[in-house]
C-alpha cells in the first residue's frame, strides 16, 4: 500500500498486515521509526479524537506533526483550492493525513501530489483507519477475523463505518446481523452484494434475537435528524438503546464496540461490564493508526 | 419512395445511430458533441418500433466516429445500433460495448462529491454492471443507476 484512502481499495493480506503491525505496535509502542520524518495533519474539518489519535502515533514513532486542526486556520479560508493546498503542503512532508467534509477529497489529493495520503475521514464516504482499529478490536477480542458472527445495530443507512467493516469482514467468512428501525435499513447495495458473494446475513428490527448468537455486537447511534417522521424516531428511540441486563444471556467472548461518540444507544451500566470494549476500542486506534503510517511509508 | 422512408431521409454517406430509446435520444446528441457538429444531422424522436414502442434515431452526414465515442452511448442507450454507410450502403455494423469507466461525460449525482465541489475536477466513473449500466464514482464512492444518470 502507498495510500490509505478507501477500504475497498484493500486485499485481505492488505488488512491482515495492518492487524498484525497493529498488534506489534501495541507490545513495542514506541520504536522510533519514523525519525526526521515529517506528517501533515489537515483537518479541513475539526475531529478532536482522530486527530489527536493520528498525532499521538506519530509522535511515538519519533516523527514530528505539522498541520491545521480546522479549516478556518487554513488558507482554504481565503479561497484556496484543495488542489492548491496539496500541492503546496506536498513540498514541505513526507506523509499527509488529512480530513476534508468533501467527498473524495482524500482520492482526489491522492492523485495530483506523490506523498502518501492517508484519508482520515472524507464527509459521509470513508474513515478506512476507523475500520482498521475496528478489525483490530475483533482480532485481539476473538483471537481471530474469521467465521464470526456480527450484529451491527441502529443507524445503517447513513453509518459509514458499518458500511467500510462489513465490506472490510467479507474476505472472513462473517455471518451478518443487521438490526435497524425500517427507516435506517442498509441501503440496497449491501444486502444485494451479500447475496451477490453468498455472505450469510440477515435483517431484522429487534435487537433481542441477536444478542445470545453474537461475537461483536457493533452498536451505532440512532439520531433523531435522520427520522422525516419524528413519532417513528419516538418509537424506536429506546428500543435500539442497549441496557447491561441485556446482556445476561450472551455469549462470554462477545465485545460490544462502539465508534463513539455515543448518545444514549448504551446506557451507562453497560460501562462496567466486562463485555464493553468500546473505549479500550478507541485506544486501539493508536495502534491502528501506527501500523497505517508505518506500512504506507514502507517502514516496515 | 414510400411515405415511410420518407419519415427520415436516406443517407449517402455517414453514421445512422438507431434504437434509441425515445427519451434518451437530445442526451445521445448532447453525449456526441452533435449540437456544435457543422455535419448535417438528422434526428428523429418518438418513431414507431417494434421493439421499444417509440424510438429515436440520429444520422449524421459525412461523419464517422471512433469506437471509444460511439461506446459512451452504450451508457444511456445500451441497446442502440449503429450503422456505417458509404454511397447509400450499410458497409458495417458496429456493437456497442460499455467501457470498463468513462472519464468527463457524466455529472456526479452526490453534491458533496468533490468533482461538484472544488474545481476542475474531471469526472470519472467505473462502471459496476454492464447490464444495467450501474455506475460508480471513482471519488465519492456514490453507485448510480442508469435511471439516475445526469450528463454532464
Amino acid at each position: 500500500m502507498n495510500k490509505l484512502v478507501s477500504i475497498s481499495d484493500c486485499s485481505k493480506e492488505d488488512i491482515l498486515n495492518i492487524v498484525n503491525l497493529a498488534e506489534q505496535f501495541e507490545k513495542h509502542p514506541n520504536p522510533h521509526l519514523l525519525d526526521g520524518k515529517l506528517v501533515a495533519t489537515l483537518f479541513f474539518e475539526p475531529s478532536t479524537r482522530t486527530r489527536l489519535s493520528f498525532e499521538t502515533a506519530v509522535q511515538r514513532l519519533g516523527g514530528r506533526v505539522i498541520g491545521f486542526s480546522d479549516a478556518a486556520t487554513s488558507s482554504s479560508s481565503k479561497g484556496e483550492t484543495l488542489h492548491d493546498t496539496i500541492k503546496m503542503v506536498s513540498n514541505y512532508v513526507d506523509l499527509i493525513v488529512m480530513r476534508h467534509p468533501v467527498e473524495g477529497a482524500a482520492r482526489y489529493a491522492s492523485e495530483i501530489t506523490n506523498v502518501p495520503v492517508i484519508n482520515a475521514g472524507d464527509g459521509s464516504n470513508q474513515h478506512p483507519t476507523q475500520t482498521m482499529l475496528d478489525l483490530y478490536s475483533i482480532k485481539k477480542t476473538q483471537g481471530t477475523l474469521e467465521n464470526l458472527t456480527i450484529s451491527m445495530v441502529g443507524d445503517l443507512k447513513y453509518g459509514r463505518t458499518v458500511h467500510s467493516l462489513l465490506m472490510a469482514m467479507r474476505y472472513f467468512n462473517p455471518t451478518y446481523h443487521f438490526v435497524a428501525p425500517q427507516e435506517l435499513r442498509l441501503p440496497a447495495q449491501y444486502p444485494e452484494y451479500m447475496r451477490a458473494n453468498n455472505i450469510k446475513f440477515d435483517e431484522l428490527e429487534d435487537m433481542n434475537p441477536v444478542l445470545p448468537v453474537s461475537d461483536i455486537l457493533y452498536m451505532t447511534r440512532v439520531q433523531q435528524e435522520r427520522f422525516t417522521d419524528l413519532v417513528e424516531y419516538e418509537k424506536v428511540k429506546n428500543t435500539y438503546t442497549l441496557r447491561s441486563s441485556m446482556l445476561e444471556s450472551t455469549k462470554d467472548n462477545l465485545r460490544i464496540l462502539h465508534p463513539l461518540p455515543r448518545i444514549n444507544e448504551i446506557a451507562a451500566d453497560v460501562d462496567d461490564n466486562p463485555k464493553a470494549y468500546y473505549f479500550e476500542q478507541a485506544r486501539n486506534g493508536v495502534f491502528a493508526r501506527q501500523a497505517v503510517i508505518c506500512s504506507i511509508l514502507g517502514m516496515c | 419512395m414510400s411515405k415511410k422512408e420518407l419519415v427520415v431521409s436516406a443517407l449517402e454517406n455517414g453514421t445512422v445511430i438507431d434504437h434509441i430509446p425515445a427519451d434518451q435520444t437530445f442526451k445521445v446528441v448532447k453525449l456526441l458533441g452533435l449540437e456544435e457538429c457543422s455535419d448535417q444531422v438528422t434526428i428523429g424522436v418518438n418513431l414507431g418500433s417494434k421493439k421499444l414502442g417509440k424510438k429515436g434515431i440520429i444520422k449524421v452526414a459525412d461523419k464517422f466516429f471512433a469506437k471509444d465515442e460511439l461506446d459512451r452511448v452504450a451508457i444511456i442507450a445500451p441497446d442502440a445500433k449503429v450503422n456505417i454507410i458509404r454511397n447509400y450502403e450499410v458497409v458495417e455494423k458496429i456493437e456497442l460495448t460499455l467501457p470498463d469507466e468513462v472519464t468527463g461525460i457524466l455529472q456526479c449525482i452526490n453534491p458533496m462529491c468533490v468533482t461538484n465541489k472544488e474545481r476542475g475536477v474531471e469526472t470519472r466513473f467505473h462502471i459496476l454492471d454492464k447490464k444495467r449500466c450501474t455506475v460508480k464514482c471513482h471519488y465519492c464512492e456514490r453507485i448510480i443507476n442508469q435511471e439516475d444518470l445526469i450528463l454532464k
